[in-house]
Parts: C-alpha cells; structure tokens; sequence
C-alpha cells in the first residue's frame, strides 16, 4: 500500500519533470483534441511515460454513456504509454455487484472503477485514497466544491471526479416568452406566466400546458417529462421533488434520517407533500409518462414534446444537439423550491416568502482505483489522463459521453458560446445555475451509507406504489419507513449512522 | 463378478461428477447461502441460521409476487395451449403451404426473449408506439397499455403467448401426427362430424401429450422475467412484479444474497409441490378419464 503511494508520487513527479521539459510540446490534434493542455496530466506528460509489458485492467459502464469515453481515452493511453488496456463493459443493473464480488472474494479483478457515485458507502474500504500529488494537479485544482466534496469519504478523496452531476429545470425559454401562451395562462390560472418558483407552480404550469399543440408542429404537447418509472432512477426524480419541503436551511441534522435517533425521515410530513405533489402532477402527464425512463425523459423534453423537466444535464444537452429543432429554445433554472418547509425540531411547518431551494447534487459517475491493484501508479496516472482539460473540453461536447461540467473552467460562458454555440442568453441561464448550487447552503446529497441500493429500492417501490394508486402517499412512505428501519437494523445501527454523519456534515456545511 | 460391477460403475463416474457439479452443488450451495446475511456489507457464508426464512414469511411483496405469477403463468399457458392446439389442428389438416405456415409459427419462439421484448415494449409505447396511434384511427383516446396495472398485466400475458404458443404448437403437432389414424376413421365411418370426433377421439387422444405439454409451459412461465424486466420493470407499482423478478431485485441490486438465496429455495420447493399437484389432477382428470 505504501510502496503504491511511493510509486504514484514518483510517477507524478516525473510526469511533471517532463512536461516542463518537453515545452512546446508535440501535436496531438489526431487524438481529436483542439490542443493539448500543459500540465501533469497532459498528452505530452503521458506521452513521456512508458508502461510497455503492463497490464490495466478497467471496469465501466456500457457504452455510450460514460463506457465510450473510457474506451476512447484508454486506447490513448495505451498508444501513449505502451501500456496494454483492458476495458470491460457492464450495463448499469450489473455493475454494482460486478465490481463489489470481486472485492468481497479477494480477487483483484480491476485496477479502476467507473461507476455511480452514491455506492461510495459501500466501496469506500475497497478504494485507494487519492494520492496528494494528483489532488495537486491543475485540473483536480479546479474541481468545485460540490464534486471536491463527492469524491470524499470523511476527509479523505477516495474517488477521482470525471463528471459532475446535479438536477436542475430546464425549460422551454420560447413559449415562456410567447405572448399567446402567456395570455392562455392568464385566461386559465389569472397569474402571469413565469418560470415555477416551487413546485405547486411547476404542476400548475405542466396543467395548463398539457395535452395541446402549443408549438404547432400538429402534434399535442405536455407540461412536463419527468422519471417515472420504478426501477430506472425514479427515486432521484422523488427527492429532487420532495426536497424543498423535507430539508429546512434552520434544521441540522439530516435529511433522511434524524442522525441523533437514526429514525427515517421518509415519511414526514414534507416528504409526504413531495410524493402528493409527484401524484398530482401525474394526471397530466403525457400518455406513457407514467413509465418514462431517463432515455424517455430526454428524449421527451429534448425532443421537443413537453415545455419543462428536471434531472440530470442529458435532456438540456439533447435539446442543444445541432440538428434539434429546439435548440436555444431552452433555459436552466434551479429546481423548485416551496414556501412552507416541515421542521422535524418543531413538528410545525416553516413558512418562507421566497421560496426556500434544496439543490440535490444526485449521483452521477465517477472513478476510482483498487486499494487491491499493484499498478495503482499506472491507473491514477490513466484516470489523471481520462480527465485532463483537453480530454474533458472534448468530452463536454459530445453528449453521450454522460461527462457533464464538473470544474470552474466549465462555467465559464465561452465554453459554451464559442465551442458549442450556445445562445448567450440560455448559456447564461445555464452556467448561472449550475454555479450556484455550489453556493447553495441548503444542499441535499444522495444517502451514501452502506446499503444504498435497497434504501432507494425500497423508496422507489414505495412511490410507485402511490403513482399507482395502490396506496396512499402517506401509507406508502410509511411502508417506506418500516423497512428503513429493518434495513438499519440488518446493517447496524452504527455503521449506517457512521456513514450517514459524512452525509449529514456535507449537507450542513461542517 | 465383484470386479466387473466395480469396472462398470467406474464407468458411470464422469456423468455422476457432472451431475454433482452442475446440478448438486449449485444447489447445496444456494441452501448453504439462504442460511447466512450475505450482503453488500457483509461477505461470506457467516451463519444467521433461519432469519433469512423467518423474514420471508413475512415478506408480503414476496407472497404477493408469487400469487401474480400463478394469475399470470397460468393464464399465458390456458391461452397458449388452446392457441397452440388450435394452430396445430390447422396444420395437421391438408392445408396449402403448410410448411412455410409451420415456420412462420415458430419463428417467435426462435427469437430472442430480451429482444422481442424491447420491441413489444416499443410497440406499446403510449406515446410513440402503432398500437396507439391504430386505436386513434377509430376516435379511441390513447390506452394506458404500461401505465394501467390491468393493461401491464395484460400486455405481459400477451408477449409470453406470442412468444410461446408455437412451444406448444410443435408439441401438440407432434403428437398430432403420432396419433393411431384408425379410432378417426372408425368416427367418420360412424358419422362424428368434426367436433364430436375432436372431442370424443383426438381430445382424449391427445390428453398424455397435452398435460405433458402444459406442465413444461408451466414450469418455464414460472420463471418469466425477461419480458417483465423490460417491459414493465414490475409496474406500474407491483403490478406485474413476478417471484423471480422479485429475486433479482432482492439478490442482484439490493445485494442481498443470503436473502435472494432463501427465496429461491422457498419458491423452488414451492413450485415443485404445486406443479406436483397440478401435475397429479391434469393426469388423474383428463389421462385417467380417457381409461
């Protein structure tokens, strides 16, 4: 264990000799990079090493999402290095227990790990921490706090960032400006249109907006596309809705649980009003909308079909794609938020004039190495590779790849302008948006503590169970609640509260 | 004497290994497995003696799954058979082209479940798929195939029988054209018309080779899956959750193998008792009456 720190420093170090050696470096424009981009992690710093005779061994998503980039950048690497890179693919449903059964048998299957960032609690003794010298690096430098803070169990960066995920509102920035559609909203609801504040306003404008051909194209529009169905990440969808009304900024202490007591949270009362609110905007969904998957999602607002969703960048991307015919027709806004707030400390709701926004950073990829491999050196190096500034510039740009802004340099405006030629006005939209959930003091982060999967399994079967009227909403969450607990009880009541702490002090700002 | 027997059963011992590998020990093991908490958090085979069992006696969305797989299994296979016999006696008949129809009915069978799957998924589709977009033709709003639990379950009934009605088409066939021609004959010369020489000859006839038939469906729609994991995912809520869907959520997304383990056993033991019985009653009602 050691010895690989040694050998990663080491490695750094020359990394770095080299590229301030090598200045002016070489063209690597046939790599499908504009230019490369001095530093540790460059082209030129990775052309400089040579790894010839070894072997890396890589486990990552199916492709396009995120398993493409991986291929990409490992066939560069290997052409860079000499270094022979071995890249296995897994659908999504098999890639948790394809990386942790090797791990629990004691085998050494894999030297890097791409996969969802919220199974941290259960990978995290599995994982080599990152070493200082690449937590040094410019690009990792310019890493934002929501990602910094990620990649990291307790104080220590256990996972390397390559993406940077988050729910936000996208909307359709071209009816919301149309005279006609605001005046038919005036006629029905007697406001003025405008982009939803909290989610009442967001059914409301979804209501008035659904089951007409508001864009003309001959076809009926809907109001909104949202990730309804059970197994394919619903439950992310439901904690970006319930949020605003279950995290109080005045109450500290967890979001899921009440960390003192470790009792579920899950179905009080704000919760309860999230998942009625969910149910409400159910009855104007588009035909199907009650079993949309996140392709079904993207595809639905980025395709032109409904005027608002919320989840993750792929949509927003999918509709600035440059044969989309509604690109720079869209916009980015946070997430609703709700003017009354549950308070667990008083059992009272806390009203709030402007309305009080829980930004969800949710789960997205991310990367680490084996605390098993014995060439940690030549994985953090590759992972060093994968997300250097000019491979991520690139990355950004092609939507499938599922890499989304993750560093400061991402939110500048230029990028988007000048590279992928954004409207000014959306991309400000955009970059302001994203920024600004890493200002937000009110976050709420994915519940990463051991057992993850059958939490959130548990979650989702239990708001479908109302979407689909089998249950109430609050008799759902209340079933929801009675398997917590079994679950905490199963797993320990400290190792969960241990990891749920990490959670808790990320979401407070300790 | 002693020595020929011992050179014979040396012979008998690859089959018994490969017997013990491939079927024995998974087995063992997976009983093994139901007795510890395997699970994300916790490896290995550490002993929790019956808690895994204890906990599924309890476990309502287990015994619920399992009472919708018996709707579900047992209405695909009613409707495959009576399909599939159907079809068959169409193709016993003298008909024209009768080996390309032989084909054509089993090219659904010959797909790939997974696949098939997809594109059914597809066509149900409410917003983008034909089905809809047909019933628009005759002024119908659109119809909640995926999202209406009655229509879920309906739409996945329907894609195991398009898929396994030529399963038992073939079989049925089979014994169509192993049937003795004379007991026919002998009806026709008596004046049975078609139905009553159905009913009274090739129906009871065909009785061994039907309860044949109807148990190997049973046993496979018992394990149905695929078509539920990409159709519906068990929704909308459970609707159409099955037992062995249920598993898979247990044992491979939660990680919870020793549970997974347990419920495999429970529904193992559980279909071979019942499909035991069914097996018993098919003989006893339609084999035994025919004697």
């Amino acid at each position: 264990m050691k010895f690989g720190r040694l050998a990663c420093l080491a490695s750094l170090l020359a990394m770095t000799t080299s590229s301030s050696a090598l200045a002016q470096g070489a063209d690597y424009s046939r790599f499908g990079i504009d230019q490369d981009v001095p530093g540790a992690c460059s082209y030129e710093a990775i052309d400089a090493k040579d790894y010839s005779g070894r072997q890396l061994n890589i486990i990552t998503h199916a492709v396009p999402v995120i398993g493409e980039p991986t291929d990409l950048h490992a066939t560069q690497f290997a052409e860079l290095t000499g270094a022979k890179v071995n890249v296995v693919h897994v659908p999504f449903g098999d890639l948790f227990q394809r990386i942790l059964i090797p791990f629990q048998t004691g085998q050494n299957a894999y030297d890097v790990l791409f996969y969802g960032s919220l199974w941290i609690g259960d990978l995290n003794p599995f994982l080599a921490p990152v070493p200082e010298a690449y937590q040094n690096v410019s690009g990792m430098q310019d890493v934002t706090r929501n990602y910094i803070d990620v990649a990291k169990w307790g104080d220590t960066m256990v996972q390397y960032p390559v993406d940077g995920d988050r729910h936000y509102l996208k909307y359709r920035s071209d009816i919301f400006s149309n005279a006609e559609a605001q005046a038919r909203y005036k006629d029905a609801t007697g406001k003025d249109l405008s982009v939803p504040e909290t989610w009442e306003d967001y059914n409301e404008i979804a209501r008035v907006f659904s089951g007409w051909d508001w864009d003309g194209d001959g076809n009926a529009n809907y109001g909104s596309a949202e990730v309804t169905k059970r197994d394919d990440l619903m439950f992310s969808a439901f904690i970006s809705r319930a949020a605003p009304y279950a995290r109080n900024p005045n109450v500290k202490g967890g979001f899921f649980f009440d960390l003192e007591t470790m009792e579920p949270q899950v179905n009080n009362p704000g919760f309860v009003k999230g998942l009625e609110l969910f149910v409400d905007a159910s009855k104007d969904w588009a035909p199907g909308g009650a079993s949309w998957g996140l392709g079904d999602e993207i595809f639905a607002f980025g395709g032109g079909q409904t005027l608002m969703s919320y989840s993750w960048d792929d949509a927003f991307v999918q509709a600035q794609q440059e044969d989309s015919a509604i690109r720079n027709h869209v916009a980015a806004a946070p997430l609703p938020g709700a003017r009354d707030v549950w308070n667990r400390k008083t059992g009272k709701w806390d009203h709030f004039d402007e309305p009080s926004r829980a930004p969800y950073i949710t789960w997205g990829w991310t990367s680490a190495v084996s605390n098993r491999s014995t060439s940690q050196d030549m994985a953090f190096d590759y992972l060093c590779f994968f997300s250097n500034e000019a491979n991520t510039q690139h990355d950004l740009q092609v939507g499938r790849f599922g890499v989304n802004p993750y560093r400061k340099a991402h939110f500048d405006p230029s990028l988007w302008t000048d590279k992928m030629g954004w409207d000014a006005a959306l991309t400000d939209t955009y970059v302001k948006t994203l920024a600004g959930m890493d200002e937000s003091q009110n976050r709420v982060f994915d519940l990463r503590v051991p057992g993850v999967s059958q939490f959130m399994t548990s979650l989702a079967t239990g708001v479908a169970a109302a979407l689909a009227g089998q249950q109430t909403p609050q008799d759902a969450l209340d079933g929801v609640a009675a398997e917590w607990k079994s679950i905490v009880e199963r797993i320990g009541v400290d190792n969960v509260r241990d990891a749920y702490a990490r959670v808790v002090a990320l979401e407070d700002n300790l | 004497m002693y020595g020929l027997t011992r050179y014979k059963l040396f012979f008998l011992l690859p089959g018994l290994i490969v017997l013990l590998a491939i079927i024995l020990f998974p087995l063992v093991f997976t009983i093994r497995v139901s007795f510890s908490g395997w699970d994300a958090m916790t490896p290995g085979l550490g002993w929790i003696g019956g808690n895994n069992y204890g906990r599924l006696l309890a476990d309502g969305r287990f015994w619920q799954s399992l009472g919708r797989l018996g709707m579900i299994a047992s209405t695909a296979v009613a409707l495959e058979y009576a399909l599939g016999f159907a079809l068959a006696l169409l193709v016993w008949r003298q008909i024209r082209f009768r080996r390309v129809v032989r084909v054509l009915f089993l090219i659904p069978m010959m797909t790939t479940p997974v696949v098939m799957a997809v594109i059914w998924r597809t066509i149900f589709h409410e917003s983008l798929g034909p089905v809809n977009d047909f019933v628009a033709l005759f002024g119908i709003p659109p119809v909640q195939w995926l999202t209406s639990p009655e229509w879920a379950t309906f739409v996945v009934i329907l894609v195991d029988v398009w898929q396994w009605t030529p399963f038992m088409f073939l079989l049925l066939l089979a014994g169509l054209l192993s049937l003795p021609r004379e007991p026919l004959l002998a009806a026709a010369i008596d004046g049975a018309g078609p139905i009553r020489a159905f009913l009274n000859v090739t129906f009871p006839a065909m009785a061994p080779i039907s309860v044949g038939a109807i148990i190997i469906r049973l046993i496979e729609a018992s394990k149905i899956m695929e078509t539920v994991y990409v159709v519906t995912s068990g929704g909308p809520g459970t609707s159409t959750e099955t037992s062995s869907y249920y598993i898979f959520i247990r044992g491979l997304r939660d990680f919870q193998i020793g549970y997974a383990a347990a419920l495999s056993i429970t529904y193992l033991v559980i279909m071979i008792v019942l499909l035991t019985i069914i097996a018993k009653v098919l003989t006893k009602t339609l084999v035994k009456a025919e004697g």
